[in-house]
């Protein structure tokens, strides 16, 4: 049984203020900075396969976490919140193992939970990767004015809320790929067609912008025509 | 070291990394040479090299160049480079009119096969959040003045689509063989924060 989980928002920073200036560049920094950001990277990577998920569910059990889980630790720190919520949502592990498992590492004294019976999601693939052959035609033709929707569904979208009711045009027609909103919770793979769209800056920020254009993927469900 | 924990306190996320990976491991679930397989393939063999000998095969091979322009997937494969987060790849080229760079504001989606894993600068949440709403402010922040006279695209990675930035080959670079320009080429210049330099 899926239960749709909301984002919590925090994710989906594209146009918000208030995380200060830009972050310099440091040409000789390694791959992972610690030991455990390596350790994370591949746990995460790993519990994917072990909970019978995919990446748009790993990528929503990222979208799940509060600020402070989200930000506190980095990059690979919500990747392994991320993890441990994708082994819990398929009862690979029970809520409180992990922090038991380190109160005993540290040296102190905790129960454990006993391992679960794991519920992994009814699912399959139909294919390997993301990418889908199908046999619609594209709706929209490169160069078609279109919206994007406003997303009000509580569960995973790659619809950002700086696009969301604005104009732009097809640039590019990408390959059809399955559609991160249902394949997230497992509901269907829905494969369809994914456009490269064009926003001018100004549609997207006002006419004091700077002047740049602002491309960006845009699943077909995610648009309407405005033509 | 950590000292002792009692489970009202919060966890360290080093050693909260260690007591996932000691479950686990424990349970038979996972195999530590896999995960050290993992790290070693994107600490030792998946960077931004590969990238570097892409950009170099297109400075010096116009047919190359072309193909890589018309199918950015398939041409890197003829160097080898596939595997994760390069599903497709889409290679958009700077020149005398216009700048590239590229950003994933959801997450930091990001070309593996290319450039391997993310940089720290890539994954700050100033970047992600800004670079789509300020992107000349942002990059002149970074180091690199856009000229006035090109326009600026920025990509923002929200499907599995991967862009690329083919960078201008350098005033001065005209003697170099490929395998000259190769060290040439930086990271951040095909991401699109900084362009390549003349030797």
């Amino acid at each position: 049984m899926t239960t749709i989980q909301p984002a919590s928002g925090i994710a989906d920073m594209g146009g918000t203020d208030g995380w200060g200036t830009a972050p310099t560049i440091d040409p000789n920094e390694k791959v992972f900075k610690e030991p455990w950001e390596g350790r994370a990277f591949a746990l995460s990577l790993l519990s994917m396969r072990l909970s019978g998920t995919n990446l748009d569910a790993f990528r929503h059990s990222m979208n799940r976490l509060d600020r402070e889980h989200y930000i506190d630790d980095g990059y690979y720190g919500r990747w392994l919140y991320g993890a441990e919520n994708l082994l819990m949502d398929s009862d690979i592990i029970a809520p409180g193992t992990v922090e038991a498992r380190a109160v005993n590492l540290s040296g102190g004294h905790a129960d454990e939970p006993p391992a679960p019976e794991p519920h992994k999601p009814d699912y399959a693939p139909t294919a390997a990767g993301s990418l889908r052959q199908i046999d619609a035609e594209p709706t929209f033709a490169v160069g078609q004015r279109v919206r994007a929707k406003v997303q009000q569904a509580p569960g995973h979208t790659r619809l950002q809320h700086y696009i969301q009711g604005h104009v732009g045009t097809v640039a590019i027609i990408e390959p059809p790929q399955v559609l991160p909103d249902t394949h997230a919770h497992f509901i269907a793979e829905n494969a369809q067609w994914v456009y490269t769209v064009a926003f001018d800056s100004h549609e997207l920020f006002g006419p004091d912008a700077e002047r740049f254009t602002l491309n960006t993927d845009c699943y077909e469900d995610y648009l309407e025509d405005a033509s | 070291m950590t000292s002792e924990l009692t489970v009202n306190d919060h966890v360290p996320i080093q050693l909260r990394t260690e007591a996932l990976e000691d479950l686990l491991v424990e349970r038979g679930l996972i195999d530590r040479a896999v995960m050290d397989n993992f790290i070693k393939t994107y600490e030792q063999d998946v960077g931004p090299l590969n990238g570097a000998k892409v950009v170099a095969k297109a400075w010096t091979d116009p047919e190359y160049r072309e193909r890589l322009l018309d199918n950015g997937t398939t041409a890197v494969a003829e160097l080898g480079f596939k595997g994760p987060q390069g599903e497709h790849i889409v290679v958009v080229q700077n020149s005398a009119d216009v700048h590239n760079v590229v950003v994933c504001t959801l997450c930091s989606c990001y070309p593996w096969p290319l450039l391997g894993l993310p940089p720290a600068w890539y994954k700050d949440p100033a970047y992600r959040s800004r670079v789509v709403k300020e992107p000349r402010q942002v990059l002149s922040e970074m180091g690199l003045d856009v000229p006035e006279s090109k326009e600026i695209k920025v990509w923002d990675s929200s499907s599995e689509v991967r862009f690329f930035v083919l960078p201008e080959r350098p005033a001065g670079t005209d003697g170099l063989s490929e395998e000259e320009l190769v060290p040439l080429i930086t990271r951040d210049a095909m991401v699109g924060v900084a362009v390549v330099g003349s030797p």
